[in-house]
């Protein structure tokens, strides 16, 4: 198994300032925008975005939802092993409101598809725009694709993409893993 | 991973604890599903579900068929009292005929023991026992533990008394098993004659007096007098058993703690518990009913999965 490293912990530093500045180009400041991490792995991006934002670029209150898409994925049933779902936080309504969905890795864009049938229950947005920090190109299912992106990469089909944050995997580093048994 | 170690809901008696633990982790995500603007989630839209009532049922019935409706199942129902059953049709042919429109599962409830079980061996659709006569009602215990859990905060170690007519009652014996399996202490209450003769072997004990078992308790579950049930007398009058058996604002009062009062329904309000104690702050009766759907829903969805597709 080889594992390489696409993105270090400095340059993902970089990216997410770079994120940052481009939320806040569109949605100055946040008071018409809610940011929703998909689960389980778009928290930890998420919850760094609001920090920065709050912490570096001084915008306060804003609103960030937390959104578990198990019940609403098109492989139920399909799969061998049964999904854990995680709790949604969406404590508010987002009904008119600028949404972002925040995920970590966008592969065959099936996620964030049902992440879309899923927001529904919270009401009706005005728009949904989708941030990620990992974009596999050419390896979509569907036509999705990121308004922000942090790194487009090709990669093939056998190779896996892992990131990885201090806050769970001891520090900042974005993988590209190699199942290939050679 | 998390998978249910059974492949039908037929009782409490054939899951263990980890099965119980993700039911009810499941049951906390509907729980919030059921609670949204938009209570329902598309994850069942491509399966079938026939609930099969042999016997009489409003809110069981109610529930199941909300809990597949909220997982987005298509449902058919059947109630025996419109059916080819008076005609003298059997259990697996009926069934049977019903599995021929496609259905993936069988909700069922049946006046006879171990019906769930017979029908398991015959047919390949998942089966969920809704009631089998006076042996389990698996999907009541489970709403009832989950309910203690949610007020208690857990089930291990709270001490629960089970009162009235155990004898016809399937509640009793599901959750005498689910409790066990959390590590809860049972005790059971009632007029001896409602009391199956050999039921402290199952490790429960028995208390005659209702106030000292009320004031041992944490939970007191007040089951129905089933009168249709009983084919002799097992009180001599409703109002003895009120008298002896009977919860009431005064005895409650007289107790020098705060238990939770919980009921399977329908209530016989006068005869196991009065009005004012049915409406309580310490009655959790309608949270039974919303915990319901969550839990069916849990238990549906969990048995679905194992339905694979290509």
């Amino acid at each position: 198994m080889a594992k390489k490293t696409l993105l270090n912990e400095k340059e993902i530093h970089i990216i997410l300032h770079r994120l940052a500045c481009q939320l806040i180009e569109n949605h100055q400041d946040f008071s018409d925008t809610i940011l929703i991490g998909i689960q389980p792995r778009g928290i930890y991006l998420a919850n760094r975005l609001v920090q920065l934002l709050q912490e570096e670029y001084g915008i306060k209150n804003i609103q960030m939802g937390k959104l578990d898409i198990t019940f609403y994925r098109d492989d139920f049933r399909r799969r061998n092993e049964p999904l854990q779902a995680s709790k949604t936080e969406i404590n508010f309504v987002v009904d008119s409101k600028n949404v972002v969905f925040i995920d970590d890795v966008l592969f065959s864009g099936r996620s964030i598809r049902a992440a879309l049938t899923a927001i529904q229950a919270f009401g009706r947005p005005n728009n949904i725009e989708l941030l990620v920090l990992i974009d596999r190109r050419f390896s979509r299912h569907l036509p999705i694709q990121p308004d922000y992106l942090g790194r487009q990469v090709d990669v093939i089909k056998d190779e896996q993409v892992k990131v990885g944050w201090k806050e769970n995997d001891k520090k900042d580093v974005v993988y590209i893993i190699n199942s290939d048994k050679n | 991973m998390a998978k249910l170690s059974v492949t039908n809901l037929l009782g409490i008696k054939y899951l263990n604890k980890d099965d119980i633990d993700l039911i009810f982790k499941t049951a906390d995500h509907f729980k919030q599903v059921i609670n949204r603007p938009i209570k329902k989630v598309p994850s069942l839209r491509d399966l079938t579900i026939a609930n099969l009532f042999f016997e009489n049922s409003t809110r069981t019935r109610l529930s199941f068929e909300l809990a597949e409706k909220r997982l987005s199942a298509d449902i058919i129902n059947f109630s025996a009292a419109q059916s080819s059953v008076k005609k003298g049709e059997t259990l697996i042919d009926t069934v049977n005929n019903i599995l021929s429109m496609k259905v993936d599962i069988v909700v069922m409830r049946h006046p006879h023991e171990g019906a769930a079980d017979f029908l398991s061996k015959h047919v390949s659709a998942k089966i969920v026992n809704a009631g089998d006569g006076a042996h389990e009602h698996p999907t009541q215990a489970l709403l009832d533990s989950y309910s203690i859990r949610e007020k208690l905060g857990s089930v291990k170690g709270k001490k629960v008394v089970i009162i009235g007519d155990i004898l016809h009652s399937r509640v009793a014996l599901s959750n005498i098993y689910a409790l066990q399996l959390q590590g809860a202490e049972i005790k059971l209450c009632g007029p001896t004659t409602l009391i199956p003769k050999h039921i402290t072997k199952l490790g429960v004990s028995y208390e005659n007096n209702l106030k000292k078992a009320l004031q041992w308790c944490d939970v007191a579950n007040v089951l129905r007098v089933q009168h249709e049930r009983m084919d002799i007398k097992y009180f001599p009058s409703v109002r003895e058993y009120t008298q002896l058996f009977g919860i009431n604002k005064e005895l409650l009062n007289e107790i020098d703690k705060d238990i939770v009062i919980m009921h399977p329904g329908p209530i016989n309000r006068g005869v196991e518990l009065t009005s004012d104690v049915a409406d309580s702050k310490q009655s959790i009766i309608l949270n039974q009913v919303e915990n319901g759907v969550a839990i069916r829903m849990a238990v549906i969805y969990l048995l679905a999965e194992q339905i694979k597709r290509d």
